[in-house]
């Protein structure tokens, strides 16, 4: 047989020299980490303030003590984070579709859906949760309606709906204007076009920019803090005062990214898959 | 045979540029009408017309004698009694084929999947199709998402069907079975629109060949007038660079 198109495993010449360029990409990239990761672990501790720094953050023992504490406060973050979710998903829609209305009787509801927009994505999210979390419990509601709790995940809601929203509304456009033009010949009126052809779609398109934002929520969750729920962030400021020691922030961090990393990376691979699909 | 569609001085612009200028077309019921001329002669415009997906500029569109081109028309129950079919077959990828052929009719005449399962299964069949009635549109090849889209329009029980070229984007080998059914919908006596590049086929079934050069009717007539003897020399000129 001829022996110059195949090599003895079986693989072509192509595939052969892919491989053995695989395997010298692997070795540089493992040779070219463990040099820096030596190097850190060398150069780091001979820093001046490397014992302080240790101590005050790295601190074997107060991390043990506070990290039940932390965890335990952490899921005050996801009942928040569990509530406000599928409201912020509803409110995005609705103010989504507000701005897509074409009757002239609705108008009103697509001024509306720009002016809501444009306020709550110009604003500083901690800003609304101040303005909402004092301003409204200060007209002296009774409890429990004046609770932090409820006006905090409020302002969330009211800020990630905007971008939620923005994102539905980009979504929308992206689709073909001879899907509509289908759904029209066929006799359908413009909200069924929009309920059955148009959405199903368009939500599809931007479900990982949306994962996006819901994990960027998960994160701001913590800025409740400041108006006074005691959530993990909050949680790890007691144990910093009560031990005079950071670690408990470092704890809180751990905690924080093992929920957004694999989160994050997830929402990657969807948009990887969706570029696929499309090419 | 009485006239089903009846075309009057049909106008269309797109801003500087006017598509179709002053159309006079009659269809007869049960009757194919093939348009044919080059691209941008205004066949696709003059169907999308027809059924109202764009708006009208100037003349009338007589469907049954009722003008359907009168401005401030509600469109709906029009393009419900009008089937089309498009050159890209704007399936709805999201969903299944029965799913698509399902929606107008489910959303439109209110009625019930489970009433829609035996004409539906049975439109699918009849078109060689009754075993991809659960798969989704990027699962099909061309030709059987062309022939979906033609099943989802039938579905709607049209009066009048448009096709607007429906086999350009087919693989040559693929454009006999969508043909086939055009074949098909011509023997049961649909009254049909066609604009298409296929000559052989335009001359085999159609009843009347209209050619339109720059936004106009230029020459109608039985295929083999328009094809055998051409009274215009455009036409003749057209004819012998595609045939």
């Amino acid at each position: 047989m001829s022996g110059s198109e195949t090599t003895a495993g079986g693989l072509s010449r192509r595939a052969a020299y892919e491989a053995r360029q695989r395997k010298r990409a692997m070795r540089v990239a493992a040779g070219s980490t463990a040099a820096v990761v030596l190097a850190l672990v060398l150069l780091v501790p001979l820093a001046p303030g490397w014992e302080k720094v240790q101590r005050s953050f790295f601190n074997g023992e107060v991390f043990a003590k506070t990290f039940p504490g932390l965890l335990e406060a952490f899921l005050t973050n996801i009942y928040i984070f569990a509530w406000c979710a599928p409201l912020i998903a509803v409110l995005g829609l609705v103010i989504a579709l507000c701005r897509d209305v074409r009757a002239p009787a609705l108008y009103p509801l697509r001024l509306f859906g720009a002016i809501y927009t444009d306020v709550f994505r110009g604003l500083p999210v901690i800003l609304v949760i101040y303005l909402v979390g004092f301003g409204i419990p200060g007209l002296g509601l009774p409890r429990p309606w004046n609770s932090p709790y409820i006006w905090g995940s409020l302002a969330l809601i009211l800020v990630y709906a905007a971008y939620v929203a923005e994102i539905i509304r980009s979504g929308i456009d992206s689709i073909h204007g001879s899907q509509r033009a289908a759904a029209a010949s066929l006799g359908l009126n413009e909200k069924d076009t929009m309920r059955f052809v148009v959405l199903p779609q368009a939500i599809r398109n931007v479900a990982p920019a949306n994962m996006n934002m819901f994990i960027a929520l998960q994160k701001d969750v913590a800025l409740l803090s400041f108006i006074g729920p005691v959530e993990i962030f909050r949680q790890a400021g007691v144990y910093k005062s009560l031990m005079a020691n950071f670690t408990p922030y470092v704890g809180a961090a751990l905690i924080f990214l093992a929920v957004t990393i694999p989160a994050t990376r997830y929402a990657d691979y969807l948009m990887q898959k969706q570029r696929r699909a499309r090419t | 045979m009485s006239a089903k569609l009846v075309l009057s001085g049909v106008r269309k612009r797109f801003g500087d540029n006017e598509v179709c200028k002053g159309i006079d077309l009659t269809v007869q019921e049960g009757q194919m009408v093939c348009l044919i001329g080059a691209s941008g002669s205004g066949k696709s415009t003059l169907l999308r017309c027809i059924n109202l997906l764009e708006p009208v500029d100037d003349g009338t569109i007589l469907l049954d004698g009722r003008d359907i081109a009168e401005p401030g028309l509600d469109p709906q129950p029009v393009r419900a009694r009008i089937g089309m079919v498009f050159q890209s077959y704007n399936l709805f990828p999201h969903m299944t084929a029965a799913e698509n052929v399902m929606l107008a009719p489910r959303r439109v005449h209110g009625r019930s999947r489970s009433d829609l399962q035996a004409p539906v299964t049975a439109l699918f069949e009849r078109f060689n199709l009754g075993d991809r009635m659960g798969h989704y549109p990027d699962q099909l090849s061309g030709g059987q998402q062309q022939r979906v889209a033609i099943i989802r329009a039938l579905a709607m029980q049209p009066e009048i069907m448009l096709f607007d070229e429906i086999t350009s984007a087919l693989d040559p080998e693929l454009v006999g079975e969508v043909l086939d059914v055009l074949r098909s919908l011509r023997a049961e006596g649909m009254t049909m629109i066609l604009a298409t590049h296929e000559m052989a086929f335009a001359q085999e079934v159609a009843d009347k060949v209209c050619f339109l050069d720059k936004g106009r009717i230029l020459e109608e007539g039985p295929p083999e007038t328009i094809f055998g003897a051409p009274r215009e020399a455009r036409t003749a000129a057209f004819l012998s660079r595609v045939l």
